[in-house]
């Protein structure tokens, strides 16, 4: 079974304060440590078992600057097979539309049983390029996977999480894209060997006139007018002092309202 | 025309299609267009009932393999129904079965899609959009680069529609019933075969009047068990974020959020906690919340009623020891 896994690189702003640049489009990214997008790792997880229960090959694929490498030798030294990376000026301008069609012209161009994505990306938070990948491509998609089991080389049993722990069950027949909720898996660590293979690894960078990509097509949809913190209606009334005042303020409050 | 799809679960209409009838009523009084709801069911006149006072027009499409959604089934006919109909902004639920469908179907028609927006303003020439970023640190204005446009719209962001409103008094929707022939071949490609349930262990923190619910920020597993006591000597009962469950730390009874439970107790304190929206959807409702974290603009303080910055690693032990000396 050949599987392709997208996998994107997002800074980590979940412990951070994330203030807006000066052109009002973008974040400051100064501070920031950059990391494979949480629900990816779910989905290589789920790539790398189903290549070691079934055989066949991993392939990784990312859009962005040189700095993605880091995100892509990560995955390789897991053990993915080998590498892409999308990258040219005209993808980095663009939107959601732009990255999946860039996306869909390299994955074209490769042989596939299976494509594998994040269900969210924690920096735009689209929920989108997994089924508009698949409707480019036109094969089935299921989104918010939480379990694949294979029932033969062409049909996959999967459950998709719904609201309220609810679970909508399904059979799909492959190729699909399928959009990989957290917790599906516990994914891995690299091994000291997985990290000293990955660098023979084949890593194979495109730009859009390599995949024969009209500028015109990938032009966005939409476009960002300006980003702001939000505006904070009713915020909670803040308990200072120190550790101890802190403590004893909050002992009483919760004996108040918990009805000690 | 603006145009909502009806969501629905084994018969019963999902509050999302209420939230999105009052946003397009919204739009439309703007615009003077007419608002119009596609409902796709095996049974469809149940809910063309329950919406016929709230639009001006109903597309319904009846088929018995439209008893439960698939995507690939809904696709083709929603395909069929947007390009005869035109509607200059069509919205979709942003919830398991709207994340499932919207970004195939408005790359099917073309069309720019923004998902999960909780606001929108649309002019004849111009749709603007509002949604967050970065977890919900960040607000973004977006705008669509054409029009018809397509949205998914975040689950709570508006009230449930009022048959009492001005904007909707008398409606009485004609009903148009188109017939779609589905291919039966698509059930190859995907098939619907059951609704599951999470197993439970017998918790149920729905139950109880105090929780104490942690999150990433705890930042390893034996860090719980000082919790687990400290909710415990104030009768109450552990609860925590997807993030605990994710990583095998506790059961997924105890999840709090849109794909977890829904709390309402009388006292619910966040510990380590960000405050993403599909947790803060879960527990919003609580009579008074307390939040411990140590980024002072974690979103979790704008639903708070009590805030503490700082390292909860550090003011639990001192806190629990503070309650035992009250308790006497
Ligand atoms: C479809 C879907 C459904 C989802 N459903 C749910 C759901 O039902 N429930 C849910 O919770 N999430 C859900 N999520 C995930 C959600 O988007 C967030 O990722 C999650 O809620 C974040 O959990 P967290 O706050 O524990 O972690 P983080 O966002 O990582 O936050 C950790 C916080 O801890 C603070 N912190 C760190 N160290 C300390 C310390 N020593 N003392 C004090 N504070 C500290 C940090 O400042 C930070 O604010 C869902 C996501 C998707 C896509
Ligand atoms: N730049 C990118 N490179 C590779 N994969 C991406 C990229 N952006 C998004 N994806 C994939 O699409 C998923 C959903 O992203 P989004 O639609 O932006 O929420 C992510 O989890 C990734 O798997």
């Amino acid at each position: 079974m050949d599987i392709i896994v997208c996998l994107k690189m997002v800074p980590d702003t979940s412990e951070t304060e994330v203030r807006v640049d000066s052109t009002g489009k973008n974040i400051l990214k100064v501070r920031l440590i950059n990391t494979t997008n949480e629900a990816d790792n779910y989905a290589l997880e789920t790539a790398l078992l189903l290549k070691e229960k079934h055989g066949g090959t991993v392939t990784l694929i990312s859009l962005g600057a040189q700095n993605v490498d880091e995100v892509l030798k990560m995955g390789l030294a897991k053990g993915a097979d080998r590498a892409i990376r999308l990258t040219d000026g005209l993808f980095e301008t663009g939107d959601a539309w732009t990255r999946t069609y860039a996306l869909y012209q390299a994955i074209s161009k490769n042989k596939f049983d299976l494509i594998l994505t994040g269900c969210i990306a924690s920096d735009d938070g689209n929920s989108q390029i997994g089924p508009s990948l698949a409707a480019l491509l036109n094969i089935p998609s299921a989104a918010y996977v939480t379990k694949v089991e294979m029932l033969d080389n062409t049909k996959a049993k999967i459950d998709r999480e719904l609201e309220g722990g609810i679970l909508e069950r399904k059979e799909i027949s492959l190729p699909a894209v399928l959009t990989i909720q957290t917790g599906i898996n516990t994914p891995r660590y690299p091994s000291i060997i997985g990290i000293k293979r990955a660098g023979s690894k084949p890593l194979d960078v495109f730009d859009a006139a390599k995949l024969n990509i009209d500028p015109k097509i990938i032009e966005s949809l939409t476009e960002l007018q300006q980003m702001y913190n939000p505006k904070v209606e009713a915020k909670a009334q803040f308990i200072s002092g120190s550790d101890d005042e802190i403590s004893e303020k909050l002992a009483t409050l919760i004996r108040e309202k918990a009805g000690l | 025309m603006i145009a909502v799809l009806i969501e629905h679960r084994e018969a019963q209409i999902k509050d999302i299609s209420f939230e999105m009838l009052t946003l397009a009523h919204q739009i439309a009084n703007t615009q003077k267009q007419e608002v119009s709801c596609i409902i796709l069911s095996d049974k469809c006149q149940p809910f063309a009932d329950a919406v016929k006072n709230y639009c001006h027009n109903i597309i319904c499409v009846e088929n018995d393999l439209l008893n439960n959604f698939n995507n690939q089934i809904y696709l083709p006919i929603l395909e069929k129904i947007i390009t005869e109909t035109k509607p200059t902004l069509t919205m979709i639920g942003h919830t398991g079965f709207g994340t499932d469908l919207a970004p195939y179907l408005s790359t099917k028609l073309s069309m720019p899609l923004l998902t999960d927006i909780f606001d929108v303003e649309l002019s004849p020439d111009r749709l603007l959009i509002r949604r967050q970023m970065y977890g919900g640190k960040i607000t973004a204005e977006i705008i669509s680069k054409k029009l018809p446009a397509m949205v998914t719209v975040r689950t709570g962001s508006f009230e449930k529609i009022l048959t009492s409103s001005s904007a909707i008094k008398g409606l009485n929707a004609n009903i148009t019933n188109v017939s779609f022939d589905i291919d039966q071949s698509i059930l190859e490609k995907s098939k619907f075969l059951e609704y599951g349930e999470v197993p439970t262990t017998g918790i149920d923190i729905t139950k109880s009047d105090v929780l104490v619910a942690v999150g990433r920020g705890i930042k390893e597993q034996k860090n719980l068990a000082v919790i687990e006591k400290f909710a415990e000597d104030i009768g109450g009962t552990l609860a925590c974020t997807r993030p605990i469950i994710d990583a095998g730390w506790l059961p997924k009874d105890r999840q709090v959020g849109s794909s977890g439970k829904t709390v309402k107790p009388k006292v619910y304190i966040a510990l380590g906690i960000s405050g993403a929206f599909q947790h803060i959807s879960g527990m919003k409702s609580a009579e008074t919340i307390i939040a411990v974290n140590k980024d002072a603009e974690a979103p979790i303080f704008s639903v708070a009623h009590f805030g503490v910055v700082g390292d909860l690693l550090k003011i639990v032990p001192m806190l629990a020891n503070r309650i035992k000396e009250l308790k006497g």
